[in-house]
């Protein structure tokens, strides 16, 4: 009898995975199987189950794509973007972590204490001033605009500092011992005992960026450095509306993200876990 | 060493904060010959008595009181699912935590094709199998009662699994021990839910309410992409309202303070997290 209910239970289980799965999964299932369909039979057989499983495939949506807009650039500008935002963001964000952990300087807490304080701040609030700010600077339509303000970073910051005030003091001490100064202390011995916490903030910094829009919204005007989330809003509006194209779009734009996520899996949920965790 | 990273806060987060709040006391527009002038407090008598800029206060309160506890209690039973010694549950976290890693926009396009109106939108279709054809299709998008709650569904979707993947951690955090004792004393599965993981994850619980509330306040990209905040003004959002007043009308000075109105709300939101976390370490 116990066995029985305990198989039940499991079963019960089971099915609610499944069925939350199915329910995950289901637009991303439309959205692949639209892309290698002709553009007149996405619409109508995107609710139908069959439509998943199309009869004829074809790839000339993905061609459309690449003829009808400059994907390639936007991918580009996208990757430039981002990779300069993530390997900038971890230098000067693990310094000034490393400098309020551990380092003895004068203004030390009144600058921890602003660190902390401009975390309260969501990126939507300084928005449209600081539009103001770059449209007075005449920095629209540069890549410059779309990486250095978010280059140093508050939370990343914050995570460096936590992570350093874990790690135990002897490392350094040995280090300075033998003559090293903080440089050399910082490069030689921290660095490569917080690999996990690079990880983590490279991780977390490139999961909010690489979806950014509102920003590139604002301050890219033509192609030439427009980023994918913004091109992809951009494509969907002009006509003539060919679903089987946009959704083409989509999925070579999630690709290259996708199997980054299935490669190091393990690191996006950490990060994720992590910001939960130090919050 | 902390000096570019300094430099960096100070220039392109504290400085346009402050402007923010001096933007916000002015007339400025962007490109406008009219010299600036200084208007006090009526940029925001103007905005709280403009009935759009109020109608996106609501939405965005609207949208947190739906979604908030939904999505919390949805990344709850998804992580309590995970967190059992069954095979393949890797597999299922993959796909909770995957539409998180789909940049917004893309799920909002995608979404726009799942709420086609009429019977072939996949929406209305998986509705009408749901209720045995009793569903008479929407066009969510284009109805006013649906199109903010078509974007919630949406928004659930893309970030429930980060939520989950939070909680989960605190679930795993919870030592061992506290369940065997609780078992002991003859707690069943419902009582150990509730007096060992509950408090267990209260701090985990605060924080993902706290930020699911930030972020439905943050609320800008699927509005932008799915309804451009109609139809009317019936999805339109706090953020929305601001962009298009400081980026399509120029008007830089009205949208700055529309923002300083949403930070004002960030901030009571933070502050009573801090205030709730303290109670706790206090009463320990």
């Amino acid at each position: 009898m116990r066995g029985a209910a305990r198989s039940l239970r499991i079963a019960v289980r089971y099915t609610l995975l499944l069925a939350a799965a199915a329910l995950m999964l289901a637009p991303v299932a439309i959205m692949v199987a639209g892309a290698f369909k002709p553009d007149a039979l996405v619409l109508p057989e995107a609710g139908t189950l069959r439509g998943l499983f199309p009869e004829r495939v074809t790839a000339s949506n993905f061609a459309d794509v690449l003829a009808r807009t400059r994907f390639g650039l936007f991918l580009s500008n996208s990757l430039l973007v981002n990779t300069a935002i993530v390997a900038l963001g971890l230098v000067v964000n693990s310094l000034a972590g490393y400098a309020l952990a551990r380092l003895r300087w004068r203004g030390r807490g009144v600058i921890l204490a602003g660190v902390l304080a401009l975390l309260v701040i969501p990126f939507e609030a300084i928005a449209v001033p600081l539009f103001w700010q770059v449209t007075l600077l005449g920095w629209r339509d540069t890549y410059l605009v779309q990486i250095l303000p978010f280059t140093a970073n508050a939370f990343a910051i914050y995570l460096f500092y936590t992570f350093f005030l874990e790690l135990p003091r002897e490392l350094e001490e040995a280090a300075r011992v033998d003559g090293a100064g903080p440089w050399r202390t910082y490069l030689a011995v921290v660095v490569p005992n917080v690999r996990p916490a690079f990880a983590s903030v490279a991780v977390l910094t490139f999961l909010t960026q690489w979806g950014a829009f509102l920003w590139p919204l604002m301050v890219t005007s033509g192609p030439a450095v427009r980023p994918l989330p913004v091109a992809i809003a951009t494509f969907f509006t002009q006509p003539p509306l060919q679903w089987g194209d946009i959704l083409a779009f989509g999925v070579m734009m999630v690709a290259p993200i996708l199997v980054l996520f299935l490669l190091f899996q393990g690191w996006f949920v950490r990060g994720v876990a992590a910001s939960g965790i130090k919050g | 060493m902390a000096a570019p990273a300094i430099t960096g806060l100070a220039l392109f987060v504290g400085l346009p904060f402050l402007v923010a709040f001096g933007l916000a006391f002015t007339s400025a527009r962007l490109g406008s010959p009219l010299p600036v002038e200084f208007l006090g407090w009526e940029q925001f008598r103007r905005v709280l008595a403009d009935p759009v800029f109020l109608r996106a206060l609501a939405n965005n309160g609207l949208f947190a009181v739906v979604v908030v506890p939904l999505q919390t209690v949805l990344a709850l039973g998804l992580a309590l699912l995970l967190n059992q010694p069954l095979r393949g549950l890797p597999l299922f976290r993959t796909l909770f935590f995957m539409p998180v890693v789909f940049p917004m926009s893309l799920v909002a396009v995608v979404w726009v094709l799942l709420y086609a109106p009429g019977e072939a939108g996949p929406v209305n279709a998986f509705l009408g199998w749901l209720s045995l054809g009793s569903w008479s299709p929407r066009d969510f998008l284009h109805e006013p009662a649906w199109a903010l709650p078509a974007i919630m569904l949406t928004s659930i979707w893309q970030g429930v699994g980060f939520q989950m993947v939070i909680l989960l951690a605190g679930l795993q955090a919870i030592p061992a021990e506290r369940y065997e004792s609780a078992a002991i004393d003859g707690a069943g599965g419902w009582g150990r839910f509730l007096h060992v993981t509950l408090p267990g994850l209260r701090n985990t619980l605060i924080f993902v309410v706290v930020i699911t509330s930030i972020l439905a306040f943050r609320l800008f990209d699927q509005v932008r992409i799915m309804t451009q905040g109609g139809p009317g003004e019936a999805s339109t959002t706090v953020i929305y309202a601001a962009v298009r007043a400081a980026f399509e009308r120029q008007q830089v000075a009205r949208g700055a303070a529309m923002t300083v109105v949403f930070f004002l709300i960030v901030l009571a939101v933070t502050l009573l997290q801090r205030r709730l976390l303290r109670q706790e370490r206090e009463g320990r």
